[in-house]
């Protein structure tokens, strides 16, 4: 089963400049949550501050009953144990190939022979589709393919806690799909709490049970993913629907001449388009914390966008009205 | 062990940016900017706070590695390979810059030498200034920029591909892994340097006085022992032992705090060497005058 991850107040900065402060949110235990924000927000400095890579001027971070920032060094070591992270390029270790790799995490913390390590090894592989790549080297192979190999490398001692950081970016929309895929039936399968970060909007809308947005150094709101996609909260709606209109500009932060001008030209907001379905393990069987679509609207008393919630599923943008 | 995270998570590999800020700032590193604070106090307080940061960085770094020099198991494999590797960028360069080495020093002292009538001592002079003062520079210079360049490169790539976070999350102390062993081996290949170059060094001097300039074979072996003794060897390779450690540490420390991308690795590696070379040449001088001090010399 997973593990339930409590933020509390965390703020972090470099040399006296924050990168986001008093950021407070909880992970539910396996389930998947997404973070969202523009590039350079920190999302990555969030991620290593999660697992202790980081240490974060203030706040706590609650795993287990544990404050991880407040750790002794061997403790900190010991609750890592918990997590599988993916890094951005997979952080794969260049002088060995593919299987050494994934089987590394297994050689230094498990008594396993070499040949339960190959049937470890190969079965993350096949998770991840790579078998037949085992004897490549890292610089050998495509982007995705590292990403996979990472990922395969983060799943082989069962963590209970996954982080991503950015798993689709630099891949094409095809890979995409496949990896979100991957992703859902992961936590199907193991439980685990899920933690992304990503840019892909098609990813944020689809895949996760929660969304979080960091803007302009705070965390700007974090919930449900029906919450943030039916939020006319002006961030989060330009955010979640890549929309030019609203706070966000190309700097980062638009100035406020710029907002008053925008807001003076009365420029009509696009209404927010329909809330898509979440997307469905490949074996038919419920996520591991699946909600009925549209049942957090309807207890918070929210309309959600017309057309929402339908669709054939694992398909996102079905044309409905149409070809009904 | 037990002691708070801060010891290292706070610190060198993932340490706040005013420290390295400031190292790319003054361009020569972290532990000069230290001890221009703590002489003159120039530059402003937040320069020489963070100046004073980085220097405790990095000795903090060398605490932690050295701790990791002594915890169990220690990492043959790596140490082999880097053994090897660093055998092997530097041998080559160390003995052909022996060689003219060697050679300066005889033909310097063979003119001075017969100028004043004492022939019969070239071969000593000349391996005191082999064995005592060139053979630990050339070592010096071969182990920093040849070694600590490789070194420095090598865990650079490594931080900036998040390959060491990699390593830290699965639960394996990259200081432990990684610099310890090279610490070791550059010890080690720094020695056998050492006494490669003093050989070598020494061959030459004796090809130039006695086949360039025509001095007698014997007397030049001969006068070996008239100012030479085994001290000055074994000096020497204490020397290097340190310079080879030295270098290895400060090679990790820069590598492991490299940032911004490529470019920021080979800031990291032009840092590094700048900053070994004048630790190392401060160190040869600390050394030789403690040894001075401690050793009675041989008068002629
Ligand atoms: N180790 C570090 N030292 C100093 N500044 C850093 C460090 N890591 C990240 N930053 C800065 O923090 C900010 C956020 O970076 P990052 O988390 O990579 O953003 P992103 O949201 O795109 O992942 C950037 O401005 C970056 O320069
Ligand atoms: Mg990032």
């Amino acid at each position: 089963m997973g593990v339930e991850v409590r933020v509390e107040g965390l703020t972090k900065s470099f040399g006296g400049q924050p990168v986001w402060s008093d950021v407070s949110l909880t992970l539910p235990a396996g389930e998947i949550s997404v973070l969202l924000g523009p590039s350079g927000t920190g999302k990555s400095v969030f991620l290593k501050t999660l697992v202790g890579l980081l240490k974060p001027d203030r706040g706590a971070i609650w795993i287990e009953g544990q404050d991880l920032p407040r750790l002794s060094e061997r403790a900190l070591y010991e609750v890592r144990k918990l997590f599988g992270v993916l890094f951005q390029d997979g952080a794969l270790f260049g002088s060995m190939n593919i299987y050494d790799n994934v089987a590394f995490p297994l050689r230094e913390h498990t008594r396993k022979s070499e040949s339960e390590v190959r049937a470890v090894v190969h079965e993350k592989l096949e998770m991840v589709g790579l078998l037949g790549a085992e004897r490549k080297l890292p610089g050998e192979i495509s982007g995705g393919m590292r990403k996979r190999a990472g990922l395969a490398r983060a799943l082989v001692l069962d963590p209970r806690i996954i982080l991503f950081d950015e798993p689709d970016s630099g891949l094409d929309p095809v890979r995409t799909a496949y990896l979100n895929q991957l992703i859902i039936d992961l936590n199907q399968q193991t439980g685990a709490t899920f933690l992304i970060v990503t840019h892909d909007i098609n990813t944020a809308r689809t895949v996760p049970d929660n969304i979080g947005l960091i803007y302009h150094g705070h965390l700007a709101m974090f919930g449900p993913r029906e919450m943030l996609l039916s939020s006319t909260e002006p961030v989060v709606r330009q955010f979640l629907n890549a929309q030019r209109i609203g706070p966000i500009g190309m700097a980062e932060e638009k100035d406020s001449d710029e907002l008053r001008a925008e807001a003076e030209a009365g420029v009509e907001l696009p209404p927010l388009p329909p809330i898509p379905l979440q997307l469905a393990p490949s074996d038919g069987r419920p996520r591991a914390a699946e909600q009925p679509p549209g049942r957090w609207c309807e207890e918070h008393g929210v309309t959600p966008p017309a057309g929402s919630f339908r669709g054939v599923q694992g398909s996102v943008w079905q044309p409905t009205e149409a070809l009904r | 062990m037990s002691r708070p995270t801060g010891a290292r998570h706070a610190d060198p590999s993932h340490a706040d940016p005013s420290h390295a800020g400031t190292g790319t700032g003054t361009g020569t590193g972290t532990g000069q900017a230290g001890d221009s604070q703590a002489g003159g106090g120039r530059g402003g307080p937040t320069r020489a706070t963070a100046g004073l940061r980085g220097t405790g960085y990095f000795f903090a770094f060398c605490l932690d590695a050295l701790r990791g020099l002594f915890r169990r198991p220690f990492q043959v494999r790596e140490f082999v390979q880097q053994a090897w590797f660093i055998s092997s960028v530097s041998i080559l360069p160390a003995a052909l810059v022996a060689i003219p080495f060697g050679a300066v020093i005889a033909l310097q002292l063979g003119s001075l030498v017969r100028q004043l009538g004492a022939q019969s001592f070239t071969g000593a002079a000349s391996v005191l200034g082999v064995v005592r003062e060139a053979s630990p520079i050339v070592t010096a210079l071969i182990i920093a920029g040849a070694g600590g360049s490789a070194i420095c490169a090598d865990l650079g790539a490594r931080k900036i591909r998040e390959e060491l976070d990699a390593m830290e999350v699965l639960g394996i102390d990259p200081v432990h892994r990684l610099v310890a062993p090279r610490i070791v081996a550059a010890a080690l290949v720094a020695a056998l340097l050492n006494g490669l170059v003093s050989v070598v060094g020494v061959a030459g001097g004796y090809f130039f006085n006695v086949v360039m300039q025509g001095g007698t074979p014997g007397a030049y072996l001969a006068s070996f022992q008239a100012l030479g003794q085994l001290s000055d060897l074994a000096v020497g390779e204490v020397k290097a032992v340190l310079f080879g450690a030295v270098a290895a540490l400060v090679a990790s420390y820069h590598g492991m705090t490299a940032k911004g991308g490529p470019k920021g690795v080979g800031d990291a590696v032009n840092q590094s060497v700048v900053l070994t070379f004048m630790l190392l040449f401060a160190l040869n001088f600390v050394i030789t005058a403690v040894y001075f001090q401690l050793v009675p010399q041989r008068g002629m």
